[in-house]
């Protein structure tokens, strides 16, 4: 038997740069690990309209619709990206462009412009967001520090987008999320739970400067256990860390 | 900038009530063939708001769209081949976007909408 080919996904070589523009890094690379983890369930989730919030060099969106291709060519699927950095969202359309891929590119805070036409539409929502805890006023500032400055625990831009998040996406949506421990993920998926999501992590990885979690989240409908899972907060975090550590036992296996 | 995501897009101008459907100030269009696929289409036909859309292709100069919304557009395979077009292979290139209530521009540059809002927009 012929062995399996390797996944396809950006070619590192192949994606464009700008120094103004965040290069694709261990979140990156962590991120597009849990799409690779989650590939075969994606195929079957068989997504008509995907988006990137945030899309920086464009290795993360460029990844998606390749490791989707084999299966759901380009032309099944509309793909967006944005960023509020104009300079990254350049950069994105020059890495399409270097993979033969196509997705369409918008400059605009979170998905401002989309969320009206778009509310209950999209089936796929990857972010890396801004996390790293920083003073406030860095948050947002022009140029590539707005690439990671997340103001008080790296939050302040998460939380915008999950209220923005929970507006798009589809009954069937799946939302993926890079965050670090110091981002307090389990508040994250407590305030995810209260919007009627249920949680998984899909990746952890510690590096020298960050430990990061990615978390992938899916509607759950199951009124009863939301209502005792979000009765208390210190239950749930626990919950949060027991699944972490279970999950970083499996992984050392 | 493809017309899909334009059909898609909207002014959000704090107090505008009515920021939909842009209109397209167009200085460059190209267009890239993409391969014909009627499911997808279908599928994307139930969220187009047809109006929008017969507006915008015409300002990138193609006016094949019927004007009013087809009922048996699913069916009509010489329609799903206009739309295929319409959404898919025609490029905004160079241009601007025009809010249709305030007549904010937004600049539309190598094919990138900057639907970025000033601090006094937000
Ligand atoms: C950590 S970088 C991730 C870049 C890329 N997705 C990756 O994984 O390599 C975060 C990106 O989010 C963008 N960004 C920051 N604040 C944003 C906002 N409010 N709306 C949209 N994008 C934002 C930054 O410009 C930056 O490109």
């Amino acid at each position: 038997m012929s062995e399996k080919p390797p996944p396809e996904i950006a070619d590192i070589m192949r994606v464009s740069s700008h120094r103004e523009v965040y290069e694709p890094c261990d979140d990156s690379f962590a991120l597009v690990d849990a799409l690779l983890a989650d590939q075969t369930n994606l195929l079957n989730h068989n997504p008509n309209l995907c988006m990137e919030i945030g899309c920086g060099s464009g290795y993360v969106i460029t990844s998606l619709i390749l490791l989707l291709k084999p299966k759901l060519p380009n032309n099944n699927v509309h793909y967006l990206a944005t960023d509020t950095n104009p300079l990254a969202a350049r950069v994105t359309t020059e890495t399409l462009e270097a993979h033969g891929v196509e997705a369409d590119v918008i400059c605009t805070d979170i998905a401002s412009c989309l969320e009206t036409r778009l509310a209950g539409s999209v089936d796929v929502i990857v972010v890396n967001p801004p996390y790293v805890p920083t003073p406030e006023y860095e948050v947002g500032m022009e140029g590539i520090a707005s690439a990671w400055a997340g103001g008080e625990n790296g939050r302040s831009v998460i939380d915008r987008m999950l209220p923005v998040v929970d507006r798009l996406l589809s009954e069937k949506g799946w939302f993926y999320l890079v965050t670090l421990t110091s981002n307090y993920p389990s508040e994250i998926c407590l305030m995810m739970r209260k919007r009627g999501y249920a949680w998984r992590i899909m990746v952890q990885r510690s590096t020298e400067e960050e430990n990061l979690v990615i978390l992938k989240f899916w509607r759950d409908r199951d009124e009863e256990s939301l209502e005792k899972e979000a009765s208390s907060s210190a239950s749930f975090a626990s919950e949060f860390s027991r699944s972490l550590s279970s999950f970083m036992e499996k992984q050392q296996r | 900038m493809r017309l899909i995501t334009h059909n898609m897009l909207s002014c959000n101008i704090k107090g505008v009530a009515n920021g939909f459907p842009l209109k397209i100030e167009a200085e460059s269009v190209i267009e890239k063939e993409v391969d014909f696929n009627p499911d997808f289409l279908r599928h994307m036909f139930a969220k187009i708001e047809w109006k929008a859309l017969v507006e915008a292709a015409r300002s990138l100069g193609y006016s094949e769209l019927p004007e009013d919304s087809p009922a048996a557009a699913a069916e009509d395979e010489s329609l799903l081949k206009k739309l295929h077009h319409a959404l898919l292979e025609l490029h905004l290139e160079e241009g601007a976007l025009v809010c249709p209530e305030t007549g904010r521009r937004f600049p539309v540059t190598r094919g990138i909408p900057n639907m970025l809002l000033h601090e006094d927009e937000v």
